[in-house]
């Protein structure tokens, strides 16, 4: 049936869960492509074989138009909500994303993840007068000023933003000023213990 | 801690300095500016479309939470107020980073459109700041370059994307809670489906639930504030 393909892709999408970005499917997309690349070979065709009687084929090229067109727009909603997830893990997990997800990501997303990491970037530096706001602190309200963390890694000697040295040890639970712990958390370096 | 008990301490915290704000004339103490930022946080929150930008009151805050850190440090490590002290920066620090990172959101969501609502403003009354709008245009870049990554495998006549179909539209007629916070009368309220219109009045401190798009002048001069 036409447009199957590329109705699956968006399916594809929706099965799976918003905080996962699922592989991106080449082959399914060459597919459509192709099957876009015939319907347009075939309207063409027929404008050039029945040029008299226009009429006549109206409406098999009228149905050809219109899964052009829904191919177009399944492929483009299939690549626009996938940069939403990429962005919301951006968001979650920091600029640089794990090896094990940036595999699932086309090279043009790729390119459009580190493309919006530097725009990102740049705007937050010119917030506020002294050189910069980190937005992707405090992303929760905050209860209480220091929270318990467990270190799930052995990382040794880190330098905190107020310059004190600490030593996290696996498995080792700390009390820490929220901020100081914030990132390291999202790193999935430190666990919060309730 | 109750919440006249937080006020009072931010009173206390804020009472360092007078701050000058050179386009109304009028002094405004850092309590002021804060509790400016924490209702555009609420607007800002809750209206869906992006509200007028209030760079000057959060670069204002900014200065304010460095000079606060300042006085800290001079305080003993030792010391309860420190903690408390602290804890109250990081408040602040979350209204303001919350507040900026919605607006992104909308930005982001809205790009097309609310870059075409900004050509139509002059320069002095651009909702977005400069930084923003900076962001803006270079979020839609990046955009246009992945969608044409695979637009140009497409047959030549599907190539483009015609611009009302990038726009995404905030829904304006979205209900909206809100309280009023001095009495507006004459409020039109429009009923699409009737296709008629209502006039209602507002009274001081009451509460309501309305479409947005009949409040969102009086969001804007002040009049009424989201919850």
């Amino acid at each position: 049936m036409l447009c199957s393909n590329a109705v699956g892709l968006i399916k594809q999408l929706e099965r799976t869960s918003d905080d996962t970005v699922p592989p991106y499917d080449t082959d399914n997309i060459r597919i459509v492509l192709q099957e876009m690349k015939s319907l347009y070979d075939e309207n063409v065709e027929i404008v050039n074989s029945t040029r008299d009687h226009m009429e006549d084929a109206m409406f098999a090229l009228k149905i050809r138009h219109r899964a052009l067109k829904r191919n177009k727009r399944c492929l483009l909603a299939y690549l626009w909500n996938r940069l939403e997830r990429i962005k919301e893990m951006r968001w979650q997990i920091g600029s640089i994303l794990p090896a094990e997800m940036k595999c699932n990501f086309s090279p043009s997303e790729e390119q459009w993840l580190s493309n919006y990491n530097k725009s990102l970037a740049s705007y937050m530096r010119t917030i506020g007068p002294n050189g910069g706001l980190n937005l992707l602190q405090n992303l929760k309200p905050p209860k209480s000023l220091y929270v318990v963390v467990r270190s799930l890694v052995d990382i040794g000697r880190i330098e905190l933003d107020d310059g004190e040295m600490i030593v996290l040890k696996k498995d080792a639970q700390y009390m820490m000023l929220r901020s100081h712990c914030e990132t390291l958390i999202h790193q999935g370096i430190l666990e919060h213990v309730l | 801690m109750n919440t006249s008990e937080v006020a009072e301490l931010e009173r206390e915290l804020l009472q360092n300095e007078d701050l000058d704000e050179d386009d109304n004339e009028e002094k405004l103490t850092a309590q002021d500016v804060l509790e400016i930022i924490e209702k555009a946080w609420l607007n800002e929150k809750f209206s869906p479309e992006i509200l007028p930008h209030k760079t000057e009151y959060v670069d204002c805050m900014l200065e304010q939470i460095k000079y606060m850190e300042s006085n800290i440090s001079f305080l003993q490590s030792t010391d309860i107020q420190v903690d408390i002290y602290k804890f109250e920066l990081e408040r602040i620090r979350y209204i303001i980073t919350s507040y900026l990172r919605c607006r992104l959101r909308k930005i982001e969501l809205y790009a097309f459109y609310v870059l075409e609502q900004e050509t139509t403003r002059n320069s002095e009354d651009r909702y977005l700041s400069d930084s923003e709008l900076k962001f803006a245009v270079e979020y839609i870049q990046n955009l246009d370059i992945h969608f044409d990554s695979i637009l140009k495998k497409m047959p030549w006549n599907l190539q483009t994307l015609e611009d009302p179909n990038k726009r995404i539209k905030p829904n304006m007629d979205s209900y909206v809670f809100l309280r009023a916070n001095k009495s507006v009368s004459n409020v039109i309220i429009k009923d699409v489906f009737e296709n008629r219109e209502e006039e209602v009045e507002l009274l001081e401190n009451s509460q309501h639930l309305l479409p947005y798009s009949s409040v969102v002048m009086y969001i804007k001069d002040k009049s009424v504030q989201l919850l």
